[in-house]
Formats: C-alpha cells, sequence, structure tokens
C-alpha cells in the first residue's frame, strides 16, 4: 500500500504530473489553477522532475505549445480554469482532431461576466462539443488517480485523445485532503513511456493539420466520433487495471444509495459528497432517496445512466452551469438520453452553486422537497435557479 | 556600387526539391518560391510548423501535400508557439534518450498577418522565452489568403479591400509596421530581411539563422500578383525594386549589430515600383513624392545604424 499523506489537492495533482513522468508542461497561471503550476516549477526548479516547463504569455499559447510537443511525442500537460480555457478554447478543438493525447487539469470556475474566481462549471461547459474524453472528480484523491489515468488512456493506440480531468475550483483546489500516493515502481508499469503512433520526426516526414475540402471532412468527423464513442471499453479497462493495482475502481456512473431510490439526486464534481450526507439524513427520515455521480461526461455514458435511472420515479440533476435562456446543459442531455423510453422518470432541475456558492446537505433536502411537490402537481419538467434572492 | 554579385548566383543553390510542385500557389507567387528557397536552405534535418494562410491552403490539401519534410499546421495565431512546443519536445526527447540526440531545425512559418497581427503575441513570447527556432515571415503585404484584406504589414497608401481608395480615402493610411525592428527589440541573435529576387541572400539568410543557437527572425518580401495588382512576370522584377528603390532594405541584425547586405547611395525613384502595381494607381505624384520622403528617411537612418554597427 502507498503512503498515506495529508495534502493539498492542487500539490497532489502536480506531484502525480511529476510520478507520470510528463515531458513538457506549459501553463499561464489563473485563479484557482495556480498552486498546481507553481508546485511543478517548484519540482522542475528543484531537479525532482526532468520536464521542461514553460510559463507562457497566455493560455492560448500554453495549449498550442503542448500541442507542438505532443506532436513530437513528448508527454505533455497543461492546466487552467475559466478565461484560460475560454482563451485556449480554439486550440482544444484542433488538439483532438489531430489525435493528440494531451491531458490537461481543469480547476472549473466561472466565466464572466460579472467577473467570478469561484467555482461553477460553465468553463468546461464552453467546450462541451470540443471532443476531448472528460472525467469530473469528486475528491482530491480522484484528482491524483485520474493523472495517471487519463495519460494511459490518452495515449492508447485505439483512443489517442486529449483528456480533461475536471476538478472544482477552490472546493477541490484549495483543500488539504488525505491521499494514498502510489509507489512510483507501480506507476512506471502502470504508465511505460509513450510511444506515438507517428510523430514530427525528419526520418519518417510526415504532414499534420492538412486541410480537408468538404469532400473529405465529414470522413474525417466520423472517423473521431467512432474513436471517442469506442473508447469506452477501454475507459473501462483502465479504470479496472488501476483499481486492480490500488483497490480503487472507478465506474462512468457512480450511485450511493440508489438500487431502490424513487427519487435520485443527480450531480458532477464535488457536489456529489455533499449530496451523499444529504441522501443519509433523508434515508434516516425513512425517504426513497439516492445519488447518481456522473464521472464520465464525454463520451456520455448512455447505458450505464440509463440502467439506474430508469429504475427511478424522479431524477432531482443539479447542474452547476446555465446554458442562458435553456436551462441546465447536464439536464437537457439527462433527458435527450432518457426520451424514448415510456416509463421515463421525471426530470426536474436545479442549477445551484454558481460561482461557487454554497450548496449545503440542507439545500440539497430543500431541493428534493421542491422537486417532488412540483412534480406531483404535474410540473415534470421543471426547472430553476436555486437560492436567488429576489 | 558596393553591390554584392553573389545574390544572383542562382546555380550555386541544390538541386534537391523538399517543396514539391503540384501545389496550388498563384501564378507568380514570389511568397511560394520563397518557402521553396527557404526549404533547399533547410535541407531535410527540419520541422515545419506553419501557420493558417496562403501557404498552408496551397500546400496541404488533404489528402496532399507538398511538404518533402515534417510539416505541421494547427492554426493562425499560435505558430510561434507551436514551434516552441516542437522544440522542447526533441530536446526533452534527446536528454531522455528516447530518439536520437541530432541537429534538428525548428522552423515557424507565416505571412504577415500571421505574424505582424493576430501572431504577434505567440511570437514575441516565443522570442521572449529564447526558443531554439527560427521564425520565417512571408511578407505579402496583406491578407491576401482570404482576398486582399489590409494587414499592419500593408504599406501606406495601398489600396486592399478593406482599406480601398475612394472618393474620400486614399487606400491604406497608416505606415506599415516594422515587424523587423519588433523582432530585433526582443534581443534575439539573429534577424534578417530577404526577398527572393536575391535567391542567395535569401538561402545564406535562412540557413544562417537556422544555425544559430536561440531565436532568429527572417523577414522576406513576397510579391503577390493577385493581391498587388500586377502581371505574374514581374514578380522578380517587384522585388528587386523593392530593394532598389528602398522600399524594402536587405540588412541583417547579428547580435545587435547591423549590417546591410545591399546598400544603394543613389536610390531608385520609388515610381518606378509604385507604376508597376494596380494597388499604388491612385496615388498622385504629391502623395508619392510624401511617401519616397519618409522612406528615404527610415532609409538613412537604417545605413545610419549599419554605419555605427548598432
Amino acid at each position: 500500500m502507498g503512503k498515506r499523506v495529508g495534502m493539498e489537492v492542487s500539490i497532489a495533482a502536480a506531484e502525480a504530473v511529476k510520478q507520470a513522468n510528463v515531458d513538457v508542461i506549459s501553463a499561464y497561471p489563473i485563479t484557482p489553477q495556480t498552486h498546481i503550476v507553481e508546485h511543478l516549477s517548484d519540482l522542475v526548479a528543484n531537479g525532482e522532475m526532468d520536464a521542461d516547463f514553460f510559463c507562457v504569455e497566455s493560455e492560448h499559447s500554453a495549449l498550442s505549445v503542448c500541442v507542438g510537443s505532443e506532436a513530437t511525442g513528448a508527454r505533455s500537460f497543461t492546466c487552467t480554469s475559466s478565461q484560460g480555457l475560454a482563451l485556449m478554447s480554439e486550440i482544444t478543438y484542433i488538439a483532438s482532431g489531430l489525435r493528440l493525447p494531451i491531458v490537461m487539469i481543469l480547476a472549473n470556475r466561472t466565466l464572466s461576466a460579472p467577473l467570478s474566481i469561484w467555482n461553477d462549471h460553465s468553463d468546461v461547459m464552453s467546450i462541451r462539443d470540443c471532443g476531448w474524453i472528460q472525467f469530473f472528480v469528486e475528491n482530491g484523491q480522484e484528482v491524483y488517480d485520474h493523472v495517471f489515468i487519463s495519460y494511459r488512456l490518452a495515449e492508447d493506440r485505439k483512443v489517442l485523445l486529449p483528456v480533461i480531468i475536471n476538478m472544482d475550483g477552490f472546493t477541490l483546489s484549495h483543500v488539504i485532503e488525505p491521499f494514498e500516493m502510489i509507489e512510483q515502481e507501480k506507476i512506471d508499469q502502470f504508465l511505460p513511456p509513450y510511444q506515438p503512433l507517428y510523430r514530427l520526426h525528419p526520418d519518417h516526414p510526415i504532414t499534420m493539420g492538412a486541410f480537408a475540402l468538404p469532400s473529405i471532412f465529414a470522413e474525417t468527423k466520423k472517423a473521431q466520433e467512432v474513436v471517442i464513442r469506442s473508447s469506452m471499453p477501454k475507459i473501462s479497462e483502465v479504470w479496472k487495471a488501476f483499481g486492480d493495482m490500488t483497490g480503487r475502481y472507478y465506474n462512468p456512473i457512480e450511485t450511493y444509495k440508489a438500487e431502490d431510490a424513487e427519487t435520485l439526486l443527480v450531480t458532477m464534481g464535488s457536489l456529489g459528497e455533499t449530496a451523499s450526507v444529504a441522501v443519509d439524513r433523508m434515508r434516516e427520515e425513512g425517504r426513497s432517496v439516492g445519488l447518481v455521480k456522473i464521472r464520465l461526461w464525454r463520451p456520455f455514458p448512455f447505458e450505464d445512466f440509463k440502467q439506474v435511472a430508469l429504475k427511478a420515479k424522479d431524477l432531482v440533476v443539479i447542474d452547476r452551469a446555465i446554458s442562458v435562456g435553456m436551462g441546465g446543459p447536464v439536464a437537457s442531455e439527462l433527458k435527450a438520453a432518457l426520451y424514448g423510453y415510456d416509463s421515463r422518470p421525471s426530470v426536474y432541475n436545479f442549477v445551484a452553486g454558481i460561482s461557487g456558492r454554497d450548496v449545503a446537505p440542507s439545500d440539497f433536502i430543500k431541493m428534493v422537497d421542491k422537486a417532488e411537490i412540483e412534480i406531483e402537481e404535474g410540473n415534470k419538467e421543471g426547472y430553476e435557479l436555486y437560492g436567488v434572492r429576489e | 556600387m558596393t553591390e554584392n554579385l553573389n545574390v544572383y548566383a542562382v546555380r550555386m543553390l541544390t538541386q534537391k526539391e523538399y517543396f514539391a510542385p503540384g501545389h496550388r500557389a498563384c501564378q507568380g507567387c514570389a511568397e511560394v518560391l520563397a518557402v521553396r528557397l527557404a526549404a533547399k536552405a533547410l535541407g531535410r534535418n527540419v520541422i515545419v510548423a506553419n501557420a493558417t494562410g496562403c501557404m498552408e491552403i496551397v500546400s496541404s490539401p488533404l489528402p496532399f501535400t507538398s511538404w518533402k519534410v515534417p510539416w505541421f499546421h494547427v492554426a493562425f495565431e499560435n505558430t510561434a508557439a507551436v514551434a516552441s512546443g516542437i522544440e522542447s519536445g526533441l530536446k526533452v526527447l534527446m536528454r531522455k534518450g528516447r530518439i536520437p540526440s541530432k541537429k534538428i531545425v525548428t522552423i515557424a512559418m507565416g505571412g504577415d498577418g500571421g505574424t505582424a497581427d493576430i501572431g504577434l503575441q505567440a511570437l514575441s513570447g516565443a522570442l521572449e522565452r529564447g526558443h531554439d527556432f527560427t521564425y520565417i515571415c512571408t511578407d505579402n503585404e496583406a491578407y491576401m489568403n482570404t482576398g486582399i484584406q489590409r494587414s499592419s504589414s500593408t504599406p501606406f497608401g495601398a489600396s486592399t479591400t478593406t482599406s480601398p481608395a475612394g472618393k474620400a480615402a486614399m487606400g491604406q493610411v497608416t505606415w506599415k509596421k516594422n515587424m523587423p525592428a519588433i523582432a530585433a527589440a526582443h534581443n534575439i541573435p539573429y534577424v534578417a530581411t530577404a526577398c527572393p529576387s536575391y535567391p542567395i541572400d535569401l538561402v545564406q539568410k535562412v540557413k544562417k539563422a537556422a544555425d544559430i543557437k536561440g531565436p532568429a527572425y527572417v523577414h522576406i518580401l513576397s510579391v503577390c500578383p493577385t493581391g498587388w495588382r500586377s502581371a505574374p512576370e514581374l514578380s522578380i522584377k517587384l522585388g528587386r525594386l523593392a530593394v532598389e528603390t528602398g522600399v524594402f532594405p536587405l540588412y541583417e541584425v547579428e547580435r545587435g549589430q547591423y549590417r546591410m547586405s545591399m546598400d544603394f547611395p543613389k536610390l531608385r525613384p520609388i515610381k518606378e515600383y509604385f507604376k508597376l502595381q494596380g494597388r499604388f494607381r491612385h496615388l498622385t505624384d504629391d502623395m508619392i513624392e510624401e511617401i519616397e520622403k519618409r522612406l528615404h528617411q527610415e532609409y538613412e537612418q537604417l545605413r545610419e545604424k549599419a554605419k555605427k554597427g548598432v
């Protein structure tokens, strides 16, 4: 068993990047991602990590440097938040189209305006369709673990896609948590050096990033779609291998007391842990409430989700971002996933905890209360922005 | 006359081609000639990062390519950053023994829009960080790929589709951004200007830039018959006229030392250069005189720097 330590989550994330033997790191500082890049700078400056670290002049360049280095076959890492992700968003689409297995930690933070440094998921929702595999993690250990999981998955020749690890800014990035660090020998075995299928090198000249006319573009996109959809078994395989190594097994959809529940809370990210406390309280009161946590956001695990969701009567979906003028993006996708099933549950949607506003266990109970009443009264597909002062 | 005759000795160039024919450049495109010459200068141990623009579009329609060396296109404004990544990726992999150690030159290439406008920030960052790479700007003085829109590198007075000459306007009303000076201000070891009308000079400068350790910048004037409204067969002549009139002086800045590659005690009248191009057709003699005055002043300042060696 690995060493158990108490550590700030950002520091542990940086330690994982070191243990993953990353070759090139390129980033631009932005709150709340800063502690990760600061610690990585320390590790490189102290000779504890053999990598090139570039504190570049923008997030757009941060990801562009990674695209260049990854194309030569160097394992590359970047991390950002909010406006930084918005600025690099152009390159996120290109990185996946070029099939470059870059890994990014995203310390999720609100998009302006108004400017806010606090946590929600509006940043990642803005690049929802960019073609990266996207994980949401619940606690620090999961961030640490998913650095290794992500590289092993991304660099698999049947996958070759970039991966985003979403971790809630501040709520996770700035808290001290207990960690079980994995021994380096185990990691080296789990994650051998990257062997690219193609790399930029004069010995085998290739053209990368050619432009496509309409006569060939759709075929390239189809190839990309097929790859990300068929990466699902590979994701399970990597999680299984990781679980066998550490005893920590992960699933695309995690559940808590969901088996027989009539009402299911659905969360993504760190809200899951708070929601589980609320579920315990409601269970103590004899209420039939369970919890579903979405860990894998892309490719979306339709099958796993349906297996759990179709057994419930009501879903209370908590979104941490607004698609302004439409509601919560997660809820709208879940509704789409369930469409076509006659006996589908009602989906009541709350947008809560945006810009880092606290969502306490009591808030989850209030949301379940409200949803159950509304659904009872026939408002089966309701939506509201929770806890707004009128 | 202190003209360096070897600038004309084209037969000294290698017969080998690294940029294949069959590309889709316009007739008389001097930019594609500049790229072909630069590729000859660089040889095979090179990786090229290319910004979105004419040279990207004409050379890489999937599934074809004109490139016989590794070539990478990512986006418009980030080429210097992509080249930074290539250079550091190679460096780390060689350091860790994962690829054999040998000199591989990293090249970033962009047009004047991708360099002086949208890509300036990424370029400045890469020059400041000191990556060992060469940036080649092929300057055809407007956004030609999208249809001749003005850039900050478009010369004063030129008519483009977004700085058109009209009853109330005389074309571009701003002076050409001095990109080589901006590059030199980063205190990089090597900056040069070149033009494919002087092929040996161009090849020597690109070679020098690639050999020097650290960032280097080569700014190449590339005549564009389509955008300049000039006859395709005049492209080489126009390049020479640009140099001989003082519109585009050929010089180097090596570790801060300025040196004129060709020096003309007496410049040819700018009118000879302007009259062959439709983009300057609307200019009156007075306007041309005003432009000539300023360009001569700038040329003299450059000569002074070269004389003083700073």
